[in-house]
């Protein structure tokens, strides 16, 4: 497949490995933001290629990992409802809240469907006009346009019988909750490649001023994420902290323009509480006023519910780079991808459950560690 | 979730008031939504999030780290390896 399998060579993966290994003469520990890379950098072992003295921490990205509990659980209460047809993408409706999964209220009789598309709920709404159909809008910025067009697109079309229930967050603020903690140890990051293909890569450059930490955006494939480690490693070694782009061939400085110009409409900037971390201003997108009309939340009058997180997970430490997952005692044991104790096992994209696919559970695991 | 993938547009269409298209996967074709890179006509690609295609892909910027790649080894073999 083109633009994808030239990027996963196994000879220029090594090369560029070497690379790194040339350029780095000091330790330095640098933190990958999107869940989509870590799954990645874990499947291919691109971490295991790099000498010791470069360390990947993995970051807060991944949008299912950290949707918090209460969500889950205002979710299940939206889709046991009669006449409710809930949809969502298939990891969202996997993640078990405190009465299990939303795909398992099918057995009780509820209408829970997966979809591939925001527009594709848009289009059952359409479809039944005499169910309500809700959406679980999720994600980060990368899947904002798209869920932020369903609700243009109904409220344009009059499509009354059409909601969502919203848990947007927004990367920046969380990067900068990272890296103002005193025991932050993140010193170069790989910025979020999707994310920025939406918003551009401007909002990354008071951060790198500020903390004085390289941002240099990257790519999803194995020689993506070397030469952002390595473009990252050689700012550190020269003492620069800038905004770099790696993935230009997706990556535009300013992002995409009707993007922007659609969430400026139907969004506006919210608090949002993050599972692992806890709230961070100003780091979701809400509905704007104009679309209240199609806000679950407020339809159906969830009220918010109290939850029990597991005390053995350390998934908010992971999510923030301080911990990786064979530091959690319940890791592999009596936390895993089928019973899942936290944040980072829920989705394949979480940390914990990167690592657990690709073996690394297990006391060895000669299969993980070949770069292609 | 932040999954996105390339693919190659196979064909563009209006359906009511959205730009919609097909988009070829390594030989799986999906529907796609292309409001959002309305300049996109068959045989460019694009990154595909959620049904949505989020960027048209550069092939000019894709091609910068091959030419990377041959650099450096045209180094490594001018130091004699
Ligand atoms: S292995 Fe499970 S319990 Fe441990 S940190 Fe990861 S998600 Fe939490």
């Amino acid at each position: 497949m083109k633009y994808l399998d030239e990027y996963r060579e196994a000879d220029s993966v090594r090369r560029l490995a070497d690379r790194v290994a040339q350029t780095a003469t000091r330790s330095w520990t640098l933190m990958e933001v999107c869940g989509g890379q870590t799954h990645s950098i874990v499947r291919y072992g691109v971490d295991r290629l790099l000498p010791p003295r470069i360390e990947l921490v993995h970051g807060p990205g991944c949008p299912v990992c950290v949707t918090p509990l209460e969500t889950i659980d205002r979710a299940h209460a939206i889709a046991s409802q009669p006449g409710v047809l809930f949809c969502s993408f298939g990891d969202m409706l996997r993640v078990p809240g405190s009465r299990g999964d939303l795909l398992q209220l099918k057995s009780s009789g509820c209408d829970v469907r997966i979809v591939y598309s925001p527009l594709d709920a848009l289009q059952l709404a359409e479809a039944h006009p005499d169910r309500r159909v809700v959406f679980f809008a999720v994600g980060f910025e990368t899947t904002a346009p798209a869920n932020a067009m369903s609700v243009y697109v109904a409220r344009k079309r009059r499509i009354a019988n059409f909601s969502v229930l919203v848990s947007h967050v927004r990367v920046p603020p969380a990067l900068e909750a990272i890296f103002q903690s005193p025991d932050n140890r993140v010193q170069g990051l790989l910025g979020p490649g999707h994310v920025c293909t939406v918003m551009g890569t401007s909002e990354y450059e008071p951060l790198a001023r500020k903390y004085g930490v390289p941002i240099v955006i990257s790519g999803f494939e194995p020689l993506d994420l070397l030469e952002g480690i390595w473009k990252t490693v050689s700012q550190l070694e020269e003492g620069r902290a800038q905004v770099e782009n790696q993935y230009g061939r997706a990556v535009r400085p300013e992002g995409n323009p009707a993007s922007l110009r659609l969430l400026e409409e139907v969004f506006e900037t919210v608090d949002r509480k993050w599972r692992g971390i806890g709230t961070i201003p100003a780091s979701g997108f809400g509905l704007r006023e104009e679309y209240h009309a199609f806000d679950a939340e407020r339809i159906f009058g969830v009220a918010d519910l109290q939850t029990q997180e597991s005390t053995v997970c350390v998934s908010g430490e992971i999510l923030r780079g301080l911990k990786k997952p064979p530091q959690c005692p319940a890791f592999g044991k009596e936390c895993s991808p089928e019973t899942p104790l936290g944040a980072t096992m829920v989705s394949t994209e979480g940390a914990c459950a990167a690592y657990h696919a690709a073996g690394r559970h297990l006391p060895e695991s000669p299969e993980s560690r070949s770069a292609s | 979730m932040c999954l996105g993938i390339p693919g190659k547009v196979i064909e563009v269409r209006r359906e009511r008031d959205l730009l919609m298209g097909k988009v070829d996967f390594g030989g799986v074709a999906r529907k796609v939504c292309l409001e959002h890179v309305p300049d996109a006509v068959p045989g460019d690609y694009v990154i595909v999030h959620v049904g949505f295609a989020l960027s048209k892909l550069d092939e000019q910027e894709a091609r910068r780290i091959f030419a990377l790649l041959e650099e450096m080894g045209q180094v490594e073999g001018g130091a004699g390896q």
